[in-house]
């Protein structure tokens, strides 16, 4: 028997094994999950639950009931991992042997990579929203918030799902609307990019956005320290943003296993060849999802593209040749904008995210950079599409490579001129 | 830019003012880019520039302020000290590096 073992049993990791397990004769190949939660998240829906559109039960469910019966679950935190001898060395102290390996272990938010951030006012004026713990803490925290400063702060980059932070300021203004009490409460988006968002273009449209959301947009903000007493978050040039609420999207990091490996790079992402998804230095391991280091979002239709490309690489590669598939970086997310209405954006390494129609057999189209209730129902019908067809690892009438057909050429000329006038 | 700091630096640069061949520097183009920041380069400047340069080689990426914390021993308060403001930006360009690519 040879085997596979895959490191998470995450978005990315379930998805690899359960598209493999189809693939492969399972009379001759053995495949091992090793996760340290017994728990699937749906990670995308941890954004509604401090709204009250979704709850904890929305986005929870045993991770066996994606896996294949035959395939072993194993869960336990992991040690390291011995490239050499081709072995997984758990906490537990059981050593797990490889043919290939498949790494899908993500990423992780680190509140304590910021002086002060995890002390006192931690889940009391300080929340997070990229765990499910923290999600429900702040549904709590916002219904008692009768008025006042709102800060959304980004610590640093690169972070999962960059849109999510987005998409928290558009669903707060929406809900403080609800309430009737958004004249009583400021929003300020605090970033430590140069713009709303990392591609220009789409900067551009969503810093709009904001503007005419009446939302604060604070850039090039470098967080340094959370002072507790004082309640304002300070950047590393000194400037201050004083604040009542503080919802912060933390460093991300991969997780420590990779540093004990000497793997990884200053953040624990795993250095991973762009176009095969191969590791780039060891040919019988390859890596996929929030893991790597790719130049693309860390994300999990990235994942998914990544999945396709991966499943024909590695097939090739068992069957002794050279990887056929190459990734092209590309990424897509639907953004929900609140009022009921969403706008998409598709992009990959080279082609950033553009306005026009994301053409989708059967559903779609729907329309790229542009507000629309189409969108939203897009976003809302990706629950069931992530728990019965992605997870599973079934064919999703999605092309992993992106296309231009439907998206509108921006004269960049035209538009840095636009640009400098607004 | 004055001219006197011009006519000295007859390299090419590109929008945003770093080179636009990072083999056309060397110690002394560091020093005049400096100049233009209004920066006097120390030994501790120098661990930054030659750490930046070494890890272009490798990556052909300017590193980010966290890459350079974690591999030398200047950590962020100080780096912000030698290079004030954006010091991933200002050292990249002392460097002679292109401006560093940010993130997705």
């Amino acid at each position: 028997m040879k085997r596979i073992v895959i490191l998470g049993a995450g978005t990315a990791g379930t998805m690899m094994l359960n598209k493999l397990h189809k693939r492969l004769d399972t009379k001759e190949w053995e495949f091992t999950i090793i996760d340290q939660d017994e728990m699937h998240y749906y990670q995308p829906g941890f954004l509604f639950i401090p709204f009250d559109i979704y709850e904890r039960d929305d986005v929870i469910k045993p991770k066996k009931y994606f896996l294949p019966p035959d395939a072993r679950l194993k869960i336990s935190p992991i040690d390291h991992v011995d490239p050499e001898s081709k072995k997984v060395h758990l906490s537990d102290g059981e050593e797990v042997p490889y043919d290939f390996l498949i790494i899908a272990t993500g990423t992780d938010i680190r509140p304590d990579e910021i002086e002060g951030m995890k002390e006192d006012l931690w889940k009391r004026d300080v929340f997070d929203f990229y765990t499910l713990d923290g999600a429900v803490s702040l549904s709590e925290r916002l219904k008692n918030f009768k008025g006042g400063r709102l800060v959304l702060n980004i610590a640093e980059m690169p972070i999962k799902c960059p849109v999510a932070p987005l998409e928290f300021i558009f669903l707060a203004d929406d809900y403080f609307k609800k309430r009737g009490i958004r004249d009583k409460v400021d929003l300020e988006f605090v970033t430590p990019l140069s713009g709303a968002f990392t591609k220009p273009i789409a900067a551009k449209h969503l810093g709009r956005m904001m503007e005419d959301k009446n939302i604060h947009l604070t850039t090039d903000f470098n967080i340094g320290q959370v002072d507790n007493d004082e309640k304002k978050i300070v950047s590393w040039d000194e400037r201050e943003v004083p604040f009542d609420l503080l919802v912060t999207i933390p460093t991300n990091m991969g997780d420590d296993y990779v540093m004990r490996s000497e793997m990884g790079d200053e953040l624990n992402f795993i250095p991973t060849d762009p176009h095969t998804l191969r590791h780039k230095t060891y040919e019988d391991i390859f890596v996929l999802g929030d893991a790597t280091d790719l130049p693309t979002s860390k994300a999990g239709s990235v994942a998914h593209f990544e999945a396709e490309i991966l499943e024909d690489n590695f097939i090739d590669v068992v069957e002794g040749r050279e990887c056929s598939q190459s990734f092209d970086g590309h990424a897509n997310c639907f953004i929900e904008s609140g009022g009921g209405k969403g706008i998409m954006i598709d992009f990959n390494y080279d082609v950033e995210p553009l306005p026009g129609k994301y053409p989708w057999a059967n559903v779609g189209p729907f329309s790229l950079l542009k507000e629309t209730k189409m969108n939203h129902y897009g976003k809302l019908f990706f629950k069931w599409v992530y728990w019965n067809l992605l997870l599973p690892g079934r064919q999703l009438p999605l092309e992993s490579q992106m296309t231009m057909n439907g998206k509108i050429q921006v004269d960049k000329e035209e538009e840095q001129k636009e640009q400098v006038m607004t | 830019m004055d001219t006197q700091t011009e006519k000295k630096l007859n390299i090419e640069r590109d929008e945003d003012g770093h080179l636009a061949d990072y083999t056309e520097w060397n110690e002394e183009v560091a020093e005049q880019l400096a100049e233009e920041e209004g920066i006097e380069l120390t030994d501790r400047h120098w661990v930054v520039i030659n750490f930046m340069r070494d890890d272009y080689e490798e990556k052909k990426e300017a590193p980010s302020i966290r890459r350079i914390k974690t591999y030398s021993d200047v950590g962020t308060k100080e780096l912000y000290q030698l290079f004030p403001k954006g010091p991933a930006k200002k050292a990249s360009k002392i460097a002679g590096l292109p401006k560093p690519k940010g993130c997705i």
